[in-house]
């Protein structure tokens, strides 16, 4: 049995995985299984079993996501679309270029399966416009699948047919979020659109669609060749399967890992990453990308897992850690993610589009040393009402606001050091 | 079709407008092949110009304030002209981190311009971007179809030379 279902073929190659390597290591095996001898239900229970959750940041049950897609008689007919997610932005993130660029047929193979499961006829990766290596990796990958007949027509005899496609976005965080994603394939605005519907009952075109992450997708041949107890087994927690963890920052080895679920914070930080660069202090990290809260000190010896992290209030997020060393200034680095956040707003909602331009603003100016007495308060007020989920359609406020939040949480001695000083003590003393 | 209509359609190449159709063949209704369309004349001419809008319009049945509320939402649609080539820097947190403030600061001196600008001979165009997804080798940066990892100020000069 093998422990790292995503990137132990990589390793043994050395480098990217090219079809043939890919089919030595027993690669469409599972596919093949798939589509000749399970039902599309049971391909959605073992996927429940083995507690495959989304790797995107939002840690929704896959196959559970799954079962909500009408099929046989409740189907009506026309397209049903699986998307895989590959708009990897989330501002310290960096898994899922890796395995596309390196093994790419996995995620193929994943679709593949994810599709049959859904009995979805159109499979779509919608990809970064920047992640031009990984295009070059998915277009060679597709025309050797399809080569091969792994993917098109009737594949492997079994009837089912599944034609695949990349879409390159033009660009924007919005994209992520997974309507605003449908809206920009459909060539619209990437703005998110009201649910109810969820996408698996209207999504491309007002047609089913799931959209899955990358690395989500990348688990699920693995998952349907070893099975659900298998996968469940490699977690080291509560939670199943492996993760890419990551870490970027002031470390002596900043890269990227394959580990159980439930890893600890600081094994990861100090056993793979080396520990801090000499000179340097830990002072927080962002665990799961620029939308996630703070974690400090204190949290060190938490799994990474999705219940874990999000008691000690923070979230998974994408599991790559941004890590914040003693020279970063707090106050500046919060200006720095609010400046990320207010540029990538939609624009619909008054409290996203005009909020988190205010917050920026107010930052620049306690950074500048134009704070005043009461600055901090008036952060933590608009913050709140920025945030607070229902105050504007999705998500993307609340997660600007996270980073923000808790670092008046955890740091609040640094923004009241800026208003008493009127001015960056950290900046003033390089 | 009008004389006017035809030569608005005419504003594209006949190879951007063979592209196109080999799109609207693949989605459900024209309009839906609007980002491929702008991606498209953006290939061939290096960014949109008010008459490629209106001639992508025409073409997908659509009105250019359409195409244009698209291509100005896409930060990747440059709907004025650049530079031949597009230095983008990445400005998010972990090459924040990792001192892309100052990377930003050096190559806009090194070029004479600031971000979102092009520089006189119209060699580079420099621009902001977000997250590149090389965080482990921050500070990052990408040069038209280039991903340029552990991007230190210092190595700016010798990667600069490879874009004439």
């Amino acid at each position: 049995m093998i422990a790292r279902p995503l990137t132990e073929r990589i390793e043994a190659a050395g480098g990217p995985v090219d079809l043939a390597a890919y089919e030595r290591a027993g690669g469409y095996h599972a596919a093949r299984t798939a589509l000749t001898t399970m039902s599309p239900k049971e391909i959605q229970d073992v996927v429940k079993h083995a507690n495959l959750r989304g790797r995107g940041g939002a840690g929704f049950p896959t196959g559970l996501k799954w079962s909500f897609v009408p099929v046989g008689d409740a189907a009506t007919p026309g397209h049903k679309y699986l998307v895989c997610n590959a708009d990897e932005m989330e501002p310290g993130t960096f898994k899922d270029r890796y395995l596309m660029e390196h093994d790419p047929h996995l995620l193929i193979e994943g679709m593949l399966i994810g599709a049959y499961a859904i009995q979805a006829d159109r499979a779509v990766i919608f990809l970064r416009g920047e992640y031009h290596a990984s295009a070059r990796a998915l277009a060679r990958a597709i025309a050797d699948a399809q080569l091969r007949g792994y993917i098109g027509t009737n594949i492997f005899g079994s009837g089912f047919s599944a034609a695949f496609e990349v879409h390159r976005s033009g660009g924007r965080y919005l994209c992520g979020e997974e309507t605003a994603l449908l809206n920009a394939l459909e060539s619209r605005r990437a703005q998110p659109r009201t649910k109810p519907p969820f996408p698996p009952v209207s999504g491309a075109w007002g047609r089913p669609t799931v959209v899955n992450n990358v690395e989500t997708l990348c688990n699920v041949a693995a998952i349907v060749r070893h099975g659900a107890d298998w996968y469940r087994s490699l977690g080291r927690g509560e939670d199943a399967g492996t993760k890419l963890f990551g870490v970027s920052g002031r470390v002596k080895r900043p890269g990227l890992w394959e580990l159980p679920m439930g890893t600890p914070i600081r094994e990861i930080l100090e056993e793979h990453a080396g520990g801090m660069r000499d000179g340097y202090r830990l002072k927080g990290l962002l665990p799961g990308g620029a939308s996630t809260d703070f974690l400090v000190e204190q949290h060190l010896d938490l799994p990474m897992e999705y219940g874990t992290i999000q008691q000690a209030g923070s979230r998974l997020g994408t599991g790559t850690m941004t890590v914040i060393d003693d020279s970063v200034c707090i106050v500046d680095l919060s200006r720095n993610l609010q400046h990320f956040f207010a540029q990538e707003s939609c624009g619909f909602c008054t409290p996203c589009r005009e909020g988190l331009p205010w917050l920026e603003r107010l930052l620049v100016d306690l950074e500048a040393g134009h704070g005043q007495p009461g600055d901090i308060e008036l952060l933590e007020h608009n913050a709140k009402l920025i945030g607070a989920p229902g105050n504007t359609f999705c998500l993307h406020a609340t997660g600007a606001i996270e980073p923000l939040a808790s670092a008046l949480r955890y740091f609040r001695d640094e923004f009241e050091a800026h208003i008493s000083a009127r001015g960056c003590p950290q900046h003033a003393t390089h | 079709m009008t004389a006017a209509e035809h030569r608005t359609i005419a504003a594209l190449s006949p190879e951007e407008v063979a592209e196109i159709e080999a799109q609207l063949a693949q989605v459900p209704t024209p309009a839906s092949a609007t980002i491929e369309a702008l991606r498209i004349v953006q290939h061939h001419r290096g960014w949109v110009s008010d008459q490629s809008v209106a001639a992508i319009a025409r073409l997908l049945g659509t009105s250019p304030a359409a195409v244009d509320s698209v291509a100005t939402f896409y930060n990747l649609i440059f709907r004025e002209p650049v530079g031949r080539h597009v230095v983008m820097v990445c400005d998010s947190v972990s090459c924040y981190v990792m001192g892309c403030e100052k990377l930003t600061r050096t190559l806009a001196s090194k070029l004479g311009v600031k971000v979102g600008q092009t520089t006189d001979d119209g060699r580079f165009t420099l621009l902001p971007i977000v997250c590149l997804g090389a965080c482990d080798h921050a500070p990052a940066m990408m040069i038209d179809e280039d991903l340029i990892l552990d991007a230190e100020p210092e190595r700016l000069d010798e990667i600069l030379g490879r874009y004439a």
